[in-house]
């Protein structure tokens, strides 16, 4: 049987008290929301936390609205909530094909776009998701809050930059006019993490390539997105020529390792092609 | 610490770890053993039952995270001495052969139906796709959860 070790237990009802049962309970605190990847890793003694703070009863941090020109997703919006938002797939594509592949629907009634941003798990979908759009990542702390692009949010496997007694609250998604995205991934069986997925997300004006996005997971592709294929994509004129280059270039400046899942070539091959596949999809959703 | 749980309707208040989990809860302080207690982690979909109105998997949630809230198990799927069609579904069409995964089906198919009376094989199909028989009788729990749909909707006409 798999038990957790003790642990102290508080529940939250607000950000503000949730804040201040982190300030509390000090460095060895975790906030656990979905508790999908954190009481798995409890069990296992991967996490020893000697707190942890629920937050699944702060309704502030459900919500899913279109805030000015930008969609905001709660960090405590459960996966499923995600994946039946009409607005959030009517602006976002790339959400619905995201959420559609991660874990199994009843995992997903449980776990959170919080939860998932925040364990950093180097496979994790919506990580290269939000990457490719270009979102922010609005994180509250005892001196107020902050805000950081979640290409930046990453500073290694499982670490980010929230601190201890800070909580990410929410994810801005800027819209933008004129585009659309897509995801493409692949796995051994239904519901498991990626051998490698590839996001795309592109802005159309001219008839030529405005803005580009090119997100990367379960590849070692830094901080989730594939900067060099971007900038070959941006400016461009679109055709099937400029999505293999961009594979290419994204398969090539990518570093996979070999493991069960998979061998690294192979990978490095999917990093190309899926790149290739999820441009391709966000290209004909550009079309009316 | 001390929690009140609503299963099936009932009130239960216990006093318990914060490190228990919700399926063990249910099964050794509840005596509700109907939820049965698979690979504890999350993959096999055994422990699945309701917390308040949706499926989740209780070898992954805190027995904690559940007081206040409405838990509904296998146990709660029949109404007064009537089988619910979904378990009258797996009867008759030979829905389970060990049937250590049923409880956790019977109840993401009970949602499944709530949400959508009359799915197709491929959402049948997608909605236990968290779920492990490791007889391997997927065929024939399509075909209970079918069973069910045209029976509920039969129920409903008449």
């Amino acid at each position: 049987m798999q038990v957790p070790a003790n642990f102290e237990y508080a529940k939250a009802t607000t950000v503000e008290e949730a804040l201040a049962l982190l300030a509390r309970h000090g460095d060895e605190a975790r906030v656990v929301a979905g508790g999908h990847s954190l009481i798995p890793m409890m069990k296992l003694r991967l996490a020893r936390p000697e707190a942890l703070i629920d937050i699944n009863d702060v309704a502030e941090l459900s919500r899913i609205r279109v805030e000015g020109d930008a969609l905001c997703v709660g960090a405590l919006v459960r996966h499923a909530e995600l994946l039946g938002s009409a607005v959030a797939g009517e602006h976002f594509p790339i959400l619905h094909d995201a959420e559609r592949v991660i874990a199994d629907p009843v995992v997903r009634n449980r776990g959170t776009v919080g939860g998932s941003l925040c364990q950093a798990d180097p496979s994790e979908d919506l990580s290269a998701a939000f990457a490719a759009l270009r979102a922010t990542a609005v994180i509250k702390g005892p001196d107020g809050e902050r805000t950081v692009p979640v290409r930046e949010f990453h500073t290694g496997p499982y670490e980010t930059v929230v601190e201890a007694g800070e909580l990410l609250t929410e994810v801005r998604v800027p819209i933008r006019p004129g585009g659309s995205s897509a995801y493409v991934k692949v796995e051994r069986r239904a519901g498991d993490w990626p051998l490698a997925a590839a996001g795309a997300v592109l802005r159309l004006a001219d008839g030529r390539i405005a803005e580009a996005g090119i997100g990367l997971t379960a590849v070692r592709a830094e901080h989730f997105f594939a900067a060099e294929a971007e900038d070959a994509l941006r400016g461009a004129v679109p055709s099937e020529e400029l999505f293999a280059e961009a594979g290419r270039i994204a398969a090539a400046h990518c570093d996979p390792g070999s493991d069960q899942r998979g061998p690294a070539d192979y990978k490095r091959h999917l990093a190309g092609e899926l790149t290739i596949r999820a441009l391709r999809r966000a290209y004909e959703r550009c079309m009316p | 610490m001390n929690i009140t749980v609503t299963v099936n309707g009932r009130p239960y208040t216990r006093d318990v770890e914060p490190r228990l989990l919700l399926v063990h809860f249910l099964r050794d302080e509840l005596d509700l053993t109907g939820t049965h207690w698979g690979c504890d982690t999350s993959n096999c979909g055994a422990c699945v039952v309701w917390l308040d109105e949706v499926p989740v998997k209780s070898c992954t949630v805190l027995a904690v995270m559940a007081s206040g809230k409405e838990v509904r198990t296998v146990e709660g799927l029949e109404r007064d001495g009537e089988l619910d069609p979904v378990q009258q579904g797996f009867t008759e069409c030979h829905g389970l052969q060990c049937g250590f995964c049923t409880p956790g089906m019977l109840m993401t198919s009970r949602w499944l139906l709530d949400r959508s009376p009359d799915p197709s094989e491929a959402e049948i199909r997608e909605a236990v796709s968290g779920q492990i028989c490791r007889c391997t009788g997927y065929e024939n729990i399509v075909r209970s959860v079918r069973w069910a749909a045209e029976h509920s909707s039969r129920e409903v006409a008449q």
